[in-house]
């Protein structure tokens, strides 16, 4: 009976236990983001205090109309998002077509040829950037959002890789039976094979929406004119003209961030899946 | 005779039908990829500041590399930052993720939060490590004060603003953590009741089945964080840009100046083909040392 009883609270214990660790962790990880969003609602005098205010008194909701309105920040959201909805657009697309070509279709060097796109991964991007702009600037690209965005539509070589594999594991009855019926190859890409891809493609999707949100680089070499900048970049230029407003830095970061956050939050489940999957399958 | 015609017919169609799936895929690779590449190299034979024509000038490049002060000090720098935050990044996502793989309910809700700063890298979040690092209203040395450890200048000195970055880059774990989640539900349950029925406690359990178990995966990680965090970019350039007294520059930073602030092409390239040549002999490396402590079944 008492043994009973022991064994029950040890249990306990180790919950408890491991709760409090947990606990531990999920402060350390999301700690600096309390503080952001805690400094971008302080007044100013707030955030030179030592120790710390946590909670802001008041909270200065205005941060963030006066941090929206020093900088033309509805324009860089406006440059960011399309550039971010052309870049997935031609990522999946391109993805899409190619990864059927090397899955599904037989032709001569189709081997040779993936093989040749699998090395172009493991290229990396700075033996390829110097020779990109001059190309982009001989073009007369530079300064507009085509070097950002017409790369994508050629098919990113880790997404077709990404769905070549997710493909391969998906009957080819379908298809000849798609095929029997009178469909082409075309047909039985969009009509058969997409709606299964569909966990695949989404996937692709965000990674590649946060990677095209958050890319710094690019913008940072390619675009000149302020009236052409992405939000990272014209975060860079809000930081150097407002070094010490931090509670409107932070409200810009908090802005900066929050598509990506809520990306996040909305759609976790697909985005690990991802992660573990081109992860252990590369 | 009909047949076999027709058949080369149908063969001819489903060739040039493959051709045309991949050609986005195949023109992508030549003119993004390769093409360049091979541009690349010819340039680091080079010297070009695109307002003058592209000159030959040998190996000039190369040897001037092994002279420069800053190629040695940003080579040095960033194995440093390699050296610091490969291995922290590792034990930290293994730990968390032992964690994280616990039956208990609510798990997802930790493992969200544990996911979080991956999700926001870059910019914004670098600025908000800066003001982190600030020596005397930062949050770094607030915490600290709080524990009665008086705070480093962080970013503001030559010994710390390393260090400062290293733990900026082992906080967010969330990519090899994942993965290593995805190992460890992968060992099966019953070489943990193997041990449990001989007797072996939790640390046996760690030692002689998740261990070695997890090396594939182990390794795995180690290679793809090494590859990306030479990279490293953003977060110098926005947090401490090559400074203080460029303790913090790191390769590609230097590349970028190289390249794009002093549009020395040439110089550059021979840059890239150097980080190129390093990261793959470093891989490799690693490829024929794991056949020394990577376990497969």
């Amino acid at each position: 009976m008492s043994n009973i009883k022991f064994k029950n609270i040890r249990i306990i214990a180790w919950k408890f236990f491991l709760y409090l660790l947990m606990s531990l962790g999920t402060i350390i990880f999301t700690l600096p983001f309390l503080w952001m969003l805690s400094t971008s609602l302080k007044p100013s005098n707030q955030v030179f205090i030592y120790p710390i205010q946590w909670i802001p008194k008041p909270f200065v909701w205005r941060n963030y109309i006066d941090a929206w309105r020093s900088a033309p920040f509805g324009i860089y959201y406006l440059n960011t998002v399309i550039i971010t909805v052309l870049t997935v657009l031609g990522t999946v697309l391109s993805s899409i077509l190619s990864a059927y070509g090397f899955a599904r279709l037989r032709f001569k060097g189709r081997d040779t040829l993936f093989l040749l796109i699998l090395s172009a991964m493991m290229l990396p991007n700075q033996v390829t950037i110097i020779p990109q702009f001059l190309m982009f600037k001989f073009l007369g690209w530079l300064n507009t959002f085509l070097p950002l965005t017409v790369p994508a539509f050629f098919g990113p070589p880790f997404y077709i890789f990404l769905l070549r594999q997710y493909m391969l594991t998906l009957p080819t009855e379908l298809d000849d039976a798609a095929f029997i019926d009178g469909c082409s190859k075309f047909q039985v890409l969009i009509l058969i094979l997409l709606p299964l891809l569909k966990p695949a493609v989404f996937t692709m999707t965000i990674l590649t929406f946060l990677a095209s949100w958050n890319e710094f680089f690019s913008p940072l070499i390619y675009l000149s004119e302020m009236k052409k900048y992405t939000v990272t970049l014209g975060l860079t230029l809000f930081r150097g003209e407002f070094v010490t407003y931090w509670n409107w830095l932070m409200a810009a970061s908090v802005v900066a961030i929050l598509p990506c956050l809520l990306i996040f939050m909305l759609f976790q489940r697909y985005f690990i899946q991802g992660i573990a999957l081109t992860g252990l399958k590369g | 005779m009909m047949e076999i015609k027709m058949k080369l017919r149908r063969e001819l169609k489903e060739n040039i039908e493959g051709y045309l799936f991949i050609s986005p895929a195949l023109l992508g690779v030549l003119i993004f990829s390769l093409g360049p590449m091979v541009a690349s190299l010819i340039l680091s034979f080079m010297q070009y500041d695109i307002v003058t024509p592209p000159r030959l000038i040998g190996f000039s490049n190369f040897r001037n590399l092994f002279i420069d002060p800053l190629f040695s000090k940003a080579l040095f720098n960033t194995l440093y930052y390699v050296g610091g935050v490969v291995p922290l990044r590792l034990i930290v996502a293994l730990l968390a993720a032992i964690l994280l793989n616990q039956k208990v309910r609510g798990v997802t809700f930790f493992r969200t939060a544990y996911y979080i700063p991956s999700v926001s890298a870059g910019v914004a979040i670098s600025i908000v490590w800066t003001y982190v690092f600030d020596p005397q209203y930062g949050l770094m040395n607030s915490v600290l004060g709080y524990l009665g450890i008086p705070g480093p200048p962080w970013i503001q000195s030559t010994t710390w603003a390393m260090p400062a970055l290293i733990l900026m880059g082992t906080w967010s774990i969330g990519q090899p953590m994942v993965i290593f989640l995805a190992g460890l539900q992968g060992i099966p349950t019953h070489l943990y009741e193997a041990v449990s029925i001989d007797g072996g406690n939790w640390w046996h359990k760690f030692r002689y089945v998740t261990l070695p178990m997890l090396t594939p995966v182990i390794f795995f990680n180690m290679v793809m964080q090494i590859i990306g965090t030479f990279q490293i970019f953003t977060s110098v350039y926005i947090i401490t840009n090559g400074g203080p007294m460029n303790s913090t520059l790191v390769y590609v930073f230097y590349l970028y100046q190289q390249a794009f602030q002093w549009l020395r092409m040439g110089y550059g390239s021979a840059l890239a083909w150097i980080l190129f040549l390093i990261i793959f002999i470093l891989t490799l490396m690693q490829f024929r040392i794991s056949s020394l402590w990577v376990y497969h079944e």
